[in-house]
Parts: structure tokens; sequence; C-alpha cells
């Protein structure tokens, strides 16, 4: 495969996945605001924007609509959905013919609902339909993805963008959330401290799936445990790198040469350290660090990737 | 004549009211592809007429809104420049085919074969031993002012000897009937996928109509051309790695590119990824460097390669010519193929072919006057207001005056222009070519059309029986080219 339809594929899939996640954690600190808590507004939304990344330009001042609409419509904000649901198209657009009719049309439909004259007044309407009519275009689009395509290695990149992303996304939330959850006591929370769990659950659309596992009672130590080293739920941080590593593991299949090495040893390590670890050992040491650590892994794959696939120099790919 | 047996309706069959239909229809000089001068129908057309008129108007705008969609979903558009957002526009088109018989087909076939064959000869002689040259059958003085002539080209062994594998040659129908040819396309022809997606849409809407008419098939085209790929490939690579280069996303026609790479089953590569080591093409994978072999350029001779074309340009690849040169990739269509294609060079076609093949053209010239000679641009500068003049060296409808429709004010800078450039510009009478019935809201009206066959030259020639006939969609309009709106329909070749 090209290394630029790879690439282009692998940023559309992210680009979808970074809609996704600004879309849950913007409902779900706007749902919070309603309760009044002990967490003021300005708290709240100076971790909304620390946990995807301090975007540049965005500030929270005060305004609950200008910062929403910063968060969805706005073209210079790179997190917000308009602008990953655009970029995501564009990646799309110039790969038009390693994608099937469905995928295609799916993408278009969602980013012509963004980019609608009405979609500004549809959102103040009735935010919460807006926000779940966006999440459900992007599940759409991954439900024909994995329906539609050949799973070859085209597919795999698409995989490899999604579960990179999103295993980011989520060790960042966790870094900016860990502090205040560690602080909550272990049972017996008041109302307020129990919406706050909630929340943080639903920012991984994990509530549920939480439930089904340790019940509704919720500790702070269980949630760590659940959404950084549970192996069966697709926003655990375990599962996501798990998924890392098979679609590397496909990709390097499908192709001919020797395996990269480096990006193995990346992968394989992040993956140990997730499968291997208690989360007492985590808790004992120092988790700040710990979700650190795995970040700046994330970013390492990353750069392997590219390195190995996609920007690798002339002189070296000829020495083969 | 079973092939033009009506397709029996189902229900008692009332005599056609060929008033109602025809209430908007204006015959006059020009050529009609569908009636007579004296009103009537002709003969293939007349299931046609009869399955139109017999169908409810309700089932019909079904029908057309159901091939709309069609095209739609498909996302079958073309890009028109300087809009910020929505730039995708679909491609017009019209439901109602364009009928040929097999003996107008067959002229034409033989036509094209001829004069494809003979410009081959011609680019292989200017740019080798130069015998038309030398024997002063066509002016050195316009091969080397051609701005399509390209020096780099002299000397150099091309595969096979063919420079132009793929053509769109542009024909019309005269008053007398008689198919001549227009415009010769010899650069980068696009159109084939319109041609192959409104047969698709077609098929679906007129299914019985279609298989009642006996209409040749068409859907080969891709993989004819995949074959007339492969067989240009260099000596010694019997499974070649052939890839289409696109300029990319943002071009006119990258509908098209991402149809036809698809559709053959090839890699859709942009400069950007080509990379060139001890003059051979390399395309970047994600499996490391892989050799190229064959390349279907899209991208203009300016744009292919800065080191030896324009040096401003990032859509080609640098190294790709000296590649070429070496024999390590085919390239095609060649480098300079547009000298042939030049609208000053067209006059001297029928020249051409008498020289190469000793033959009279099967298919003519539309009369051109070359501004160059004295007595031709007089007379031309004189009868501004009845000729077309054009640009010799654009297309698309671009840089041209169409006399009876211009102002004062353009025929003044017109002339102006032909005096400062006179090898710039050719004449040629206001044509009153054939116009084809379109469908507007139920009613038939007649529009002007030409129509575009096209031709692979690989092992031999071959020319798909059809083509793309393109439609002056505006009441009066005699420009066909999608960039000036016109659109298309479906062109049946009947058996």
């Amino acid at each position: 495969m090209l290394s630029r339809v790879a690439d282009s594929l692998y940023w559309m899939s992210r680009y979808l996945e970074r809609a996704e996640n600004t879309v849950r954690q913007l409902d779900v600190t706007m749902s919070l605001l309603l309760d009044s808590s002990e967490t003021t507004a300005d708290t709240r939304w100076n971790r909304l924007l620390t946990s995807l990344g301090n975007p540049r330009g965005v500030k929270w001042q005060g305004d609950f609509d200008a910062m929403t609409r910063s968060l969805i419509f706005d073209s210079n904000n790179a997190v917000s959905l308009n602008s990953c649901i655009g970029a995501a198209r564009e990646n799309a657009r110039q790969v038009r013919e390693e994608l099937s009719t469905e995928q295609w049309q799916r993408l278009n439909r969602l980013y012509h609902q963004m980019h609608s004259p009405q979609a500004q007044a549809q959102f103040r309407a009735n935010m919460n339909d807006f926000l779940a009519s966006i999440v459900d275009g992007i599940h759409l689009f991954k439900g024909v993805s994995d329906t539609t395509m050949i799973h070859g290695e085209g597919w795999q990149f698409i995989r490899l963008g999604r579960y990179l992303e999103r295993a980011y996304a989520t060790a960042t939330l966790l870094e900016v959330y860990q502090e205040s959850l560690l602080d909550l006591p272990e049972r017996e929370h008041s109302g307020y401290q129990y919406l706050e769990l909630v929340g943080l659950l639903r920012c991984c659309t994990s509530f549920e799936a939480y439930c089904q596992v340790y019940t509704a009672d919720l500790s702070p130590d269980r949630i760590l445990e659940f959404l950084l080293l549970n192996r069966d739920f697709p926003h655990a941080l375990r599962y996501s790198i798990d998924g890392v590593r098979q679609a590397l593991e496909a990709i390097q299949r499908s192709g001919g040469r020797r395996p990269p090495d480096d990006l193995h040893a990346a992968a394989g390590k992040l993956h140990a350290m997730l499968r291997y670890t208690t989360i007492n050992e985590i808790l004992e040491g120092n988790p700040g660090a710990f979700l650190h650590s795995i970040r700046e892994q994330c970013q390492q794959i990353h750069e392997l990737l590219y390195r190995y696939y996609v920007h690798y120099s002339i002189q070296s790919a000829l020495a083969v | 004549m079973s092939a033009h047996k009506p397709v029996p309706s189902g229900t008692e069959e009332e005599p056609i009211d060929y008033a109602r239909l025809f209430r908007d229809y204006q015959l006059d000089g020009a050529f009609d592809e569908m009636r007579t001068p004296d009103g009537g129908i002709r003969p293939e057309y007349q299931a046609l007429i009869e399955t139109l008129a017999r169908l409810p108007h309700e089932e019909l705008m079904r029908r057309k809104q159901s091939a709309d969609l069609s095209f739609l979903t498909q996302g079958i558009t073309f890009t028109v420049y300087g809009r910020d957002e929505g730039t995708e526009r679909i491609f017009p088109y019209d439901l109602l085919p364009r009928l040929i018989s097999a003996s107008e087909w067959d002229r034409i076939e033989r036509g094209l074969t001829q004069r494809i064959t003979a410009l081959n000869h011609f680019l292989r002689d200017v740019y080798g031993e130069g015998k038309i040259l030398a024997d002063r059958v066509v002016p050195a003085e316009m091969v080397y002012s051609c701005k399509h002539y390209r020096r780099q080209m002299c000397g150099l062994e091309v595969p096979r000897n063919v420079y132009i594998a793929v053509v769109g040659t542009d024909l019309l129908r005269l008053n007398t009937g008689e198919f001549v040819v227009l415009e010769d396309n010899l650069r980068v022809p696009s159109g084939v996928s319109y041609m192959l997606t409104n047969r698709r849409v077609m098929k679906r809407t007129f299914p019985q109509l279609f298989h009642s008419y006996g209409v040749r098939p068409i859907e080969h085209y891709p993989q004819l051309l995949l074959s007339t790929l492969r067989s240009l490939a260099p000596e010694g690579r019997p499974e070649p790695n052939i890839v289409l280069l696109t300029p990319g996303v943002y071009n006119s026609a990258y509908f098209e590119h991402t149809y036809l790479a698809r559709q053959m089953g090839i890699d859709l590569v942009e400069g950007r990824d080509l990379v060139t080591h001890d003059n051979i093409v390399y395309m970047r994978t994600t499996d490391g460097l892989k050799r190229v072999d064959v390349i279907y350029r899209r991208v203009d001779d300016d744009f292919s390669d800065p080191l030896i074309f324009r040096a401003d340009s990032g859509l080609g690849c640098a190294g790709l010519f000296n590649a070429y040169r070496a024999g390590n990739v085919t390239v095609t269509n060649a480098f300079g193929t547009g000298l042939a294609d030049d609208k000053a060079m067209y006059a001297y076609v029928p020249r051409i072919i008498k020289y190469y093949l000793d033959e009279d053209p099967i298919l003519n010239n539309v009369e051109t006057y070359l501004l160059t000679e004295d007595d031709s641009r007089k007379h031309v500068l004189a009868n501004l207001d009845k000729l077309v003049v054009k640009a010799v060296g654009e297309s698309g409808g671009y840089g041209m005056l169409i006399g009876p429709q211009s102002t004062a004010k353009q025929r003044e800078e017109f002339a102006r222009a032909i005096e400062a450039n006179p090898r710039n510009y050719i004449a040629q009478p206001t044509l009153d070519f054939s116009r084809a019935p379109c469908l507007f809201g139920g009613q038939m009206e007649p529009r002007h059309v030409d129509l575009r066959p096209y031709i692979l030259f690989g092992d031999k020639v071959n020319i798909v029986p059809g083509g793309l006939t393109r439609v002056a969609l505006e009441k009066g309009s005699l420009v066909v080219n999608s960039s000036q709106g016109g659109g298309s329909k479906d062109t049946w070749i009947l058996e």
C-alpha cells in the first residue's frame, strides 16, 4: 500500500476518534454543570480543556455559548468537532479509491450535517440530540468500515489510528482526573461525589460496562482499574493497546520486509505494562507518572510508525 | 428489423400523439439526429419515441429522479474552481440516448484508426528523422513554434513506437449528415468515466428498451486500457507495476482518476509518492520502495518533472524524464504529443495522412484558416462576425470567439490579438452541427451535440464502440465543454 494512502487512512480514523472524544467530554461536562456542586464551572471547563490537550487559542472566559461554539463549530480550533470531521473527510477524499462507497457516503453525510447552515440552530434547539446524532454518525461510519471494507492493510491502518488515538485520549483524561479522583473516599460518597464518578465513567462510555463488572458500587480504585487494565472493554487502555499491537502485527504480516524491531518492542512493552501491572502496584507508586508514561509511549509508537512506514528515508529503503 | 421493435407496453396500443411530444421541437437547417427534415422520425429512433410516448409522465419523472440519485450517490462529480466549499458538482446528463447505426460507426472506426495511426507516425517522424519537414509537407516553422513541442523528446526511442496510447477525438456531424473531426486530444483526454457511468445508469433506467435495441457493449474499456498499458511496459518486466499518476484531489478530473484506478485495480499515485534513484522510478509503500514500470500519466507535460519542465511544479516527480529516457519506465501518453493536436497543426492532418499512409482521409476536417497565411488572415479579419476563432494552445472551450454571438468589442480584441500573433490563432466557419433530442421536464427539445470516442493504441488500435456525446444544454448554445455548462448523454452504437 502507498505510504501516503496509509497515512491518510490512519489520520482519517484518528480525527474521527478525536471528534467522538470531544463530543463525549463536552456532553458530560455540560450535564454535570446542571447540578450544583462543590466543583465550580470554572474548574470544570478548565479541566475539560486540559483533558482535550489545551487546544491553542481556546480559553474559558465565563461564556457558556462562546465555549460550546468554539468546541463544536470553530474551524480555527483544532480539536473542534468541525475541524476534526472536516479533516477526516479531507483525508478520505484524498484516498477515495481505497474506501467503499458506503464509507464515503457515510462520512460525507456527517460532514454535510456539521456544515449545514442549520447546524448551529439545531444545536441551540437541542444540544443533547445534536451531539448524540453526531456520535451516531461516527458509529455508523465505523460500522460500515468494518462490514464493507476488505480487512487488509488499509483497514488495519484505520484500526491502528482509532486505538492509538483512543489510548492517548484516555490516558490524558485519567492523568487530568486522577488526583481529584484519588482524593475521594473509598466508599460512602455524597450525591455530588457520586455524580463526579459517573461523569468520569461516562467520558469513556463505560458506566454500564463498569456496573456489569463491579456493580454500581463506585470506588475510585476500581474505576481506575477498570479504565486502565480491563481486558475486554473497548475503551479501557489495555484493550486499546491490544488493538494497536494486533493492527501492527497484521500490517507487518502483509508486507515482506524485516519486522521493525523497535516499533514492535515499543508496542510490546506498553502492552506488557498494562497486562502485568496490578492496580495496587500503580496506586502504591505514582499513578500520575504511570499515566504520563503511557502517553509518552503512545507518542513514541506513533513516531516509530512514521519512521518505518511513512516517512522512511530513501537511503535506508534502497539499502534493503 | 427485430432490433427496432417497439417495447410492448402491456396495455392497448393507441396511436402516438407526436404533436404533443414535439410541441417545442423546432426543426431548421441543422441536421437532426432523430428527425428527418420533413418532420418524420429516423428508423433507429422509432422504438425510443414509442417507448417514451407510452410512458406515463409520472413514471418518466420517477426514472429521471432515480437516475439523478444514482449519479449523486456514486459521487460522479467534477470540480468547479474558485469556490470555498462545495467545490464538487454533479456532471449534468440527459436521459435520452444518442443512437448511431452500425454502418455510421464502421466509418468512424476506420476513420479514427487511420487518423491516429498517421498522427503517431507524424510524432515519431518529427521527433526522429524529420522527413515530413524535409519534404516541406508541414512547415518546420509550424512545428518548432508550437508551445507543446518538446525538444527533449528528439531522438528518443519510445516503447513500441507508440506516442499516443490514449486518445479522445471530438467529432461533429454536419448538415449533410457527415461526421467530421473537430479536434484531436492527444495529451490527457478525459471524460471516459462519464461514458462508462452514463451507460450504467441508462441500463438501470431503461432496461427493456436497452435490451431491445441490441447495443454494443463498452464496459470492457478499463480492461482494454490496462492491457494497452501492459503492452507498453519496458522490456524484461513481465509483471509490470502499472500506476495512474494524478495531479491530486484538486484536479477537475480527480473523480475520473479514482474511478479508472479502481476499475483497473492499479494504484493511484501522486507526484509525492514517487522517487527516482539511478534512473529508476519507485513509489513509496508501507513495504518499502516498489519499482514502477508503467505510468498512465494524467498530469500535463509542463508539470511532470521539475528538473526538465516547469521547475516550480510540485505535481510531478523529479528525475522522471531521465528514467523515461533511459527506458526504465514507460510514461504514456509520451511527452510532447500536444504538438500534433495543436489547432494549427490540425489543418495539416489530411496532408499528414496522405503523406504517411498514401490514403485519403476517411473522416474529413472542418475547413480551417491558418492566420499565418496572408490571404486567409485578410479574409478572416473581414469576416470575424461569421467565423469562430480559437487560440491554438487552449482547450476546454477557453480562448474562443464565436463570431455570430460576439460583441463588437470582443471582435476588436481578437482582431488585435490576431495581428499581434497570427500563429496563435486559427479560424473556422461557424458550424451548424447536429442536434439531438434532450428531455426537459417531460418534453423533448433539440440541443447541439458532439461525439468523443476513445481510442486506445498499444499492440494495435482499439476503439470501444461508443463514446461521450456531449450536449450544449443551454438552448441555442454551441459550447459542449463541461467546464462551460455542457452535459452528456449515453451513446448507443447499434449492432
